[in-house]
């Protein structure tokens, strides 16, 4: 075992790593569906892979199940090689995004799959199966069929499902994808809270930002069958490393710019799009005269109808729409360049009769620390 | 607003939709199956037709004569208890040779990628497109003392004198087994294929080996498949007349059969349709409560839905 460890090609072993994904390739065909994934989750963690349809996110949450195997690499779960355990010898249960519950059993039934192909003696099936169900409040519906329930009935019925088998590892795949949206961001919460409660390290699939920053301690960006971030949500959400994730991860506007002045505690950069410089003040790397991208995003961006003193840092332009979103405002401005941004400024700190309106001149400005700039 | 009155007295669509089939079946099923059942109450009688008439008016009297004396027969005489006991049994051992072999053949196709799956399906419907006649014919040469199979299985050795199978019950099973095999796969097939698959992942995800995943999950699933393929050979096995005629002995007694002999032979129409009604009613029995299941896992599916 520790041979394995040693001779995995990347990352060193973690005594907190209880899920390692070591250098894992998945080829179809002539297609790369995962290309090269590492990857360590900690115990009693929730991690989310985030991705657009196609990232490989769904092959990797497969591999971690059995279904798929790896064309290289290993996987590890709590110091043990489950590369190529079959799906039924791993301690790892999976919640279906569709929940593939079996339509001929009784709710129960459905619970007691699980631990009946273990072996597990009837009176603890039924003790596990009844402990299970109150876990996901669902034990009054323990005869119903699967049909018989709502959308948001049977996704308990299928956490409850594999949950009971206590797994090491539990995966969820889309788990919100199938409910109704004003239900969703309740259940996220609920969700989290149950598994928090069982404190079983759990992997999740999802392509919603949203649902991924709710639900997960910490979260994997991926595209194109690779892992492009890695971070908390708000470490991701604030540091993007690159025009991708920046874009993914919410809403923000981008420039492009060239580094014009480079000095130790900040640079500025001089953008076609923009008719002052953006000065940046921190965690910039990039040389002089190198073309960048500068992110801001929109709740960063303040709206006034006063020229700002400063010489950088803002733009003129006119109001292009106004949303009233209840708790904010999102103006959309045409800057003099032409390039339209967007700006999301709290409710309160305007009034309706004062705000700028439609077709107003404004300026859009943003403090220095808020821009991001991205290499590529 | 007296249109719209006058519309309620108007056939709504779902009867104008409704009707054709019922005349159709009402014209040919039923009308010639009360016909049948007349006769079947008739005397034999010399002449055009060669039964009596059920009521007669004379001298003012109408008398209706009722005979039982088919019937009577039926019930008492062995050989048509025995009859039916066998074709019965006929068509309950090769409606299970069927699901043996039909199962895996479909089970097969279904897994398949589906540019392969049009390919086998084929191979499966292709002898269709030849006359059963012919099919059978080829059975004969098959299975006949000096025919193919015995001279491959000389050849190799493995006998030493022919074996007898054709005029047995086993050539009529292996012609009914070959003749009715598609009727179990096409069915059965087409519930396998529409399988939600990630039913069986989730199976082989909780801990189920891949034989415990069939019996547990596939076969469950699949049971609308395997009765309606399993009705589609079984009843007109009962009564098939052209594959136990070509392939039987002189002893394989099949309903078919006789029915034949007491028309062609005996020329006792009465007693062949008897042994008509009876089998229908047979078969009816079957079908009914292959209808209730039906019914019954479409209210199923409906309660779900509300």
């Amino acid at each position: 075992m520790s041979d394995d460890l040693l001779m995995a090609p990347t990352g060193s072993a973690h005594p907190d790593d209880f899920v390692r994904i070591a250098d894992v390739v998945k080829i179809f065909g002539d297609t790369v569906a995962v290309q090269s994934v590492s990857l360590s989750v900690r115990r009693q963690e929730i991690f989310a892979l985030l991705g657009s349809s196609g990232c490989g996110k769904s092959t990797l949450l497969r591999m971690l199940a059995g279904f798929e195997e790896p064309t290289s690499g290993r996987i590890y779960l709590d110091n043990e090689d489950i590369t190529a355990l079959p799906p039924y010898r791993r301690p790892v249960n999976m919640m279906f995004q569709s929940y593939a519950l079996f339509p001929h059993m009784t709710v129960e039934s459905n619970v007691a799959f699980g631990l009946k192909q273990e072996g597990v003696p009837a009176n603890e099936i039924h003790e596990r199966v009844f402990e299970a169900l109150d876990l996901v409040q669902m034990a009054g519906y323990s005869r119903r069929k699967p049909q018989q329930l709502s959308g948001g009935q049977q996704q308990r019925v299928a956490l409850a499902r594999s949950l009971v088998k206590r797994p090491k590892l539990l995966l969820l795949d889309e788990p919100m994808s199938a409910l109704d949206k004003q239900i969703r961001q309740k259940t996220q919460i609920e969700l989290t809270r149950i598994l928090e409660q069982v404190g079983v390290t759990c992997i999740m699939v999802t392509h919603d930002q949203e649902e991924a920053m709710t639900m997960a301690d910490r979260l994997a960006v991926m595209s194109e069958g690779q892992i492009v971030q890695c971070g908390s949500p708000q470490e991701v959400y604030t540091f993007p490393n690159c025009r991708f994730v920046a874009g993914f991860i919410g809403s923000t506007n981008f420039f492009d710019g060239v580094i014009s002045v480079d000095e130790p505690d900040h640079v500025l950069i001089e953008s076609d799009q923009l008719a002052r410089p953006l000065y940046v003040n921190h965690g910039v790397s990039e040389p002089l005269g190198m073309n960048v991208h500068v992110s801001i995003r929109p709740e960063n961006i303040r709206v006034q109808r006063e020229q700002p003193e400063l010489d950088y840092n803002w733009a003129h332009g006119m109001v292009n729409h106004v949303a009233w979103m209840g708790s904010y405002v999102r103006y959309q401005i045409r800057l003099d360049s032409g390039l339209v941004i967007e700006a999301s400024v709290p409710a309160l700190m305007l009034t309706q009769d004062d705000a700028p309106g439609l077709d107003e001149e404004v300026y859009a400005c943003w403090a220095s620390g808020t821009a991001t700039v991205l290499p590529s | 607003m007296s249109r719209q009155s006058l519309a309620r007295f108007a056939p709504s669509r779902r009867t104008l939709a409704i009707v054709p089939p019922f005349v159709w079946l009402g014209l040919f099923l039923l009308l010639p199956f009360l016909l049948v059942l007349k006769i079947s109450f008739a005397d034999l009688k010399f002449g055009i037709p060669p039964y009596t008439s059920l009521a007669e008016i004379k001298d003012q009297t109408l008398t209706i004569g009722l005979h039982l004396r088919t019937y009577a027969l039926l019930f008492t005489d062995s050989l048509y208890i025995a009859t039916y006991l066998n074709s019965v049994k006929m068509a309950a051992i090769t409606t299970l040779c069927c699901g043996l072999i039909g199962y895996p053949m479909a089970y097969y196709i279904a897994r398949s990628r589906p540019a392969q799956r049009n390919l086998l399906l084929l191979a499966v419907i292709l002898p269709f497109w030849t006359s059963l006649l012919l099919r059978v014919y080829a059975w004969v040469g098959i299975l006949r003392n000096d025919g193919l199979l015995n001279h491959v299985l000389m050849w190799l050795g493995l006998i030493g004198s022919p074996v007898e199978i054709y005029r047995t019950d086993l050539a009529v099973y292996i012609g009914l087994v070959y003749a009715y095999l598609p009727f179990f796969i096409l069915p059965l097939y087409a519930n396998l294929v529409k399988m939600d698959l990630r039913l069986l992942e989730a199976a082989h995800d909780l801990g189920a080996r891949p034989w415990r995943v069939f019996f547990s999950i596939t076969l469950p699933l699949s049971m609308p498949g395997v009765v309606a393929g399993a009705m589609l050979v079984f009843i007109p096995t009962v009564g098939e007349y052209v594959i136990p005629e070509m392939l039987g002995g002189a002893n394989t007694l099949m309903m078919g059969r006789v029915m034949w002999n007491e028309f062609f032979n005996n020329a006792d129409w009465p007693m062949a349709s008897a042994v008509t009604c009876v089998m229908v009613l047979l078969l009816l029995i079957p079908l009914v409560l292959f209808q209730y299941s039906q019914v019954r896992q479409l209210d199923d599916g409906r309660k779900g839905a509300a």
